[in-house]
């Protein structure tokens, strides 16, 4: 049960013809098919293609798309086995049910951590091949020929002489039985994976005006929910006056939220929703609000990182011996590393629908990237048993991990928006920009100290990195499979685990408390881990008196498969930017490599101007390894996408907080990367016959290092970030 | 009572003559292409032509418009809106889409008052209208290829 999320390209369900034959993955992992109606009694059937009687396609969709080319890649899946054009197959969400539509990477329903193609592969690849075989079986025996004789192409089956289109046999195709085993096409036969020249199969709706996300929805009789969130942590409605919001011709009525964080505004549409919150007073109650500012938790995290650390991380030496090693070296390079905490700023403001059922349960109209978990969460609140809980996918306009939350934050303050009123009318929350920058769930804030000792030869004899930062998971439902030893590990994952062979390596954390809620942010802790090391080995290279390509590929020769892997996307990067030629007078270049969510990404950034004046970002070049590729195009894409994510933030993005209250509210403060920021981007696949990983984020955690690096060759080294706030200027 | 056409059809309003033509779009007249980025005019998610400019709705109050004619991404359909459109799709630009009527908006006010722009000319024009996507890059270069589709 999903619904029109386009209204020309994705549609499914009710409206749609009758559905002949399903083809799924039982709870067992063993292929099944089985008629719609019986599909739909079946609770551990998992459907990923469905054909109707007239011999359409389509494609259900376990994962939600926020742009991240979801649709195009798992319906190029079943479109690939089953011969078909890729704009022939229709996309339908997949409905939230846990049991059936598991990621396989989480153990739940979700899309998260670049998994959605790695998880998914197999499954679809596996269930078009069988509704192949089930479509030439069905066809052999009505013509008594041997299926062996029989191909499929383009909706058509033809062979021995004949030749008919599969709606002629998609009845008997659900009555074959089920290949356990169906041979998957031979890669050398593919005609979509892998093949440059593919259109995504969501550009039409986007480009037309057509597409539904979220905020488009509109329901009879809904109403409008804006939210005054208390202006800081913990703070609390004492009493409010809506006497000026009565002036506002839409307003309906305004109620305090039921933990008092802040009043619901309703009203018939979204302007006059805005218009009577901006005429409410409140007066707030501070006693147990968060009072601290940037500057107070900035100072004390860089105390924590010259202090003793919380928590050992990694000790190939002991703090002891890495006090020596650092004591006897030649050289020690040193430096402090800040990283402020980011909003995720999706294009889309946060918002969702939910409208009352005839059966007393509720329908949640969201582009959900954690339905699994919204599910029971919203059924809690609502006191609803799950059954009456349903969602409803919509597109999603960006997500970079906001959506998806432990508290389901948003899908709750709907809900308890939905509360308070009779029930009866659906109920649209809107955030506006300013809730969205201001509304917490912030890329924690970091700060990193490292010391690396070098013998005379430049090699590096011990390095001794201490981090201090706010936990992800700590205090939430997830802090029982992220934090093990005290250490939330995405606090410091790309440290302890480098692939570089760096001998005796010292990794320490220490924990500092967030002044509003921290959530993972496109690569997580990548985004300040690389940075780290990918600066740090920047200047050991240069205090080495070595190329810094150089340098790495050396830390890399070990022969591991990472070793390699990383070491090959390193040599593609500095092969295709031209590395060995000297950059062009008034330029400079600067490199990083990375591996993170299984893929490996190297990026050289080449810059030009002067840090007074203003630098010019000419040019990133990128290679990426991230084994099997479905579709060049989108992982070029969310290459192109994530880098300049990465590097607009690194550039001149901070969430600060002054007594205890966020000081940025909207774009102009919080400046997005704009088109004239990056001149050009070049991105460059490595071949791999190894199962395909992630492409949504790790493009990010090498842009911002590459560029540090480059600047450094202009002269600045940015150790503190953003950038802006070191006298760089960018043109 | 202000009167407007919008897609070439009459529209009439009667309400609050400060709110943004963004909210008589995607409310009152359900058309919700156009989309609500930032409200500030930090963003272009909302861009409409007014008469065949581009300005964003977000910024465009209702009694601004009167004897207005509104072109939405609904109504596209000038030769410079197909080509926008079909080397929009060629590229491969969208992902998340949420910016994207807007970008298109602005593309096609830039190619029908320069048909043959600069790349520096590009950048410039388009520099209003952010994608948190960071699609920019496909978009400079559907704006050539639209250029390019215009010519033949
Ligand atoms: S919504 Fe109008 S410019 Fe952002
Ligand atoms: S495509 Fe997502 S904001 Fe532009």
């Amino acid at each position: 049960m999903t619904l029109t999320t386009s209204r020309r390209n994705f549609l499914i369900g009710a409206g749609a013809s009758a559905t002949a034959l399903v083809i799924g993955l039982k709870a067992s992992g063993a292929l099944a098919a089985t008629p719609e109606a019986a599909a739909a009694a079946e609770t551990s059937f998992t459907p990923f293609v469905r054909i109707s009687a007239e011999g359409k396609i389509t494609a259900v969709i376990k994962h939600f798309e926020m742009g991240q080319g979801t649709t195009t890649g798992l319906t190029s899946l079943i479109a690939e086995e089953l011969n078909a054009d890729l704009q022939d197959v229709d996309v339908a969400f997949a409905p939230s049910n846990n049991d059936l539509y598991k990621n396989l990477a989480m153990g739940m329903q979700g899309t998260g951590g670049s998994t959605a193609m790695a998880n998914s592969y197999q499954q679809y690849r596996r269930a078009g091949a069988a509704a192949r075989e089930m479509l030439i079986a069905a066809a052999a025996e009505k013509w008594n020929v041997s299926a062996a004789d029989l191909t499929l192409s383009d909706g058509v089956i033809s062979g021995a002489g004949k030749s008919a289109p599969i709606a002629d046999f998609v009845t008997a195709a659900a009555e074959m039985p089920v290949p356990a085993e169906p041979k998957l096409k031979d890669p050398s036969d593919f005609r979509i994976i892998g093949k440059t020249g593919i259109r995504r199969r969501d550009t039409s709706g986007k480009i037309n005006g057509t597409a539904q996300f979220g905020m488009d929805l509109h329901l009879p009789g809904q109403i409008i929910v804006a939210v005054l969130h208390a202006p800081r942590t913990g703070a609390k409605v004492a009493s409010f006056d809506a006497s000026g919001a009565e002036e506002v011709a839409g307003f309906i009525e305004a109620k305090a939220k039921q933990d008092n964080s802040g009043v619901f505004v309703y009203a018939t549409d979204t302007w006059s929703a805005f218009q009577a919150r901006e005429a409410l007073s409140v007066e707030w109650n501070f006693d147990a609000a968060e009072s601290r500012g940037t500057d107070d938790i900035r100072a004390e995290m860089m105390t924590m990182v010259n202090s003793d650390p919380e928590f050992t991380v990694k000790a190939d030496l002991s703090q002891q011996e890495a006090a020596d090693a650092l004591a006897s070296a030649d050289q020690v390079i040193e430096a402090e590393f800040w990283f402020p905490n980011l909003a995720h700023a999706a294009m889309e403001p946060l918002n969702c629908t939910i409208s009352p059922r005839e059966d007393g349960g509720i329908i949640l109209h969201d582009g959900c990237q954690f339905p699994a978990l919204v599910h029971p969460t919203i059924a809690g609140v609502l006191n609803l048993d799950p059954s009456k809980v349903e969602i409803r996918t919509l597109l999603a306009g960006g997500s970079f991990g906001r959506r998806a939350n432990a508290e389901s934050d948003y899908n709750v303050e709907a809900a308890l928006a939905y509360a308070l009123t009779d029930r009866t009318k659906p109920v649209k929350m809107v955030w506006s920009r300013e809730d969205d920058v201001r509304g917490g769930y912030y890329r924690p804030a970091f700060a990193h100290k490292v010391r690396v000792g070098l013998d005379a030869s430049g090699t590096i004899v011990a390095w001794d990195h201490r981090i201090a930062g706010q936990s992800i998971a700590k205090g939430t439902m997830f802090e029982n499979f992220m934090v093990h030893e005290g250490v939330d590990h995405t606090s410091v994952e790309g440290i302890p685990d480098t692939p570089y062979a760096i001998p005796g390596l010292h990794v320490g954390l220490t924990d500092s408390k967030p002044l509003s809620k921290v959530l993972w942010w496109r690569s997580v802790g990548n985004t300040h881990t690389a940075y780290v090391m990918e600066t740090m080995l920047d200047m050991v290279a240069k205090a080495a008196g070595q190329d810094p390509v150089d340098y790495r590929l050396k830390l890399l020769a070990g022969g591991t498969a990472d070793q390699n892997r990383l070491a090959g996307v390193l040599r593609e990067v500095a092969d295709k930017s031209g590395w060995s030629n000297k950059a062009p007078e008034g330029h400079a270049r600067g490199v990083a490599v990375h591996k993170s969510f299984g893929s490996y990404v190297a990026e050289i950034v080449e810059v030009s101007g002067t840090v007074e004046d203003g630098v010019k970002i000419e040019k990133v070049t990128c290679a990426v390894d991230c084994g099997i590729v479905i579709n060049p195009d989108v992982v070029i894409a969310q290459m192109e996408g994530g880098i300049g994510y990465g590097i607009g933030h690194v550039m001149r993005n901070a969430i600060t907080f002054d007594g205890g209250e966020v000081v940025q509210s909207n774009f102009y403060d919080y400046e997005p990367l704009r088109m004239p920021d990056i001149a050009a981007i070049d991105v460059h696949i490595v071949a791999s016959t190894d199962e395909p990983t992630g492409v949504g984020e790790p493009g990010v955690p090498p842009s911002g290092p590459a560029l540090a690096n480059a600047i450094a060759g202009l002269g600045k080294r940015v150790t503190h970030l953003p950038m802006v706030e070191n006298g760089v200027t960018f043109l | 009572m202000t009167k407007f056409t919008i897609n070439g059809t009459e529209h009439a309003f009667e309400g609050d003559p400060y709110m943004p033509l963004l909210w008589y779009l995607r409310d009152f007249a359900q058309m919700t292409g156009t989309k609500f980025g930032c409200g500030v005019g930090s963003c272009g998610a909302c861009t409409v032509h007014l008469d065949g400019e581009p300005v964003r709705s977000c910024q465009t109050f209702m009694s601004d418009i009167e004897g207005s004619s509104i072109t939405t991404i609904e109504g596209l359909e000038s030769k410079a809106s197909k080509a926008v459109q079909q080397a929009w799709d060629e590229m491969n630009v969208v992902q998340c889409g949420y910016c994207q009527s807007g970008q298109i908006m602005q593309a096609v006010g830039l190619l029908v008052s320069n048909p043959k722009p600069e790349l520096s000319e590009i950048d410039e024009y388009m520099a209003g209208n952010a994608c948190r996507c960071a699609t920019y890059q496909r978009i400079r270069g559907a704006i050539v290829r639209a250029s390019e589709l215009m010519e033949a």
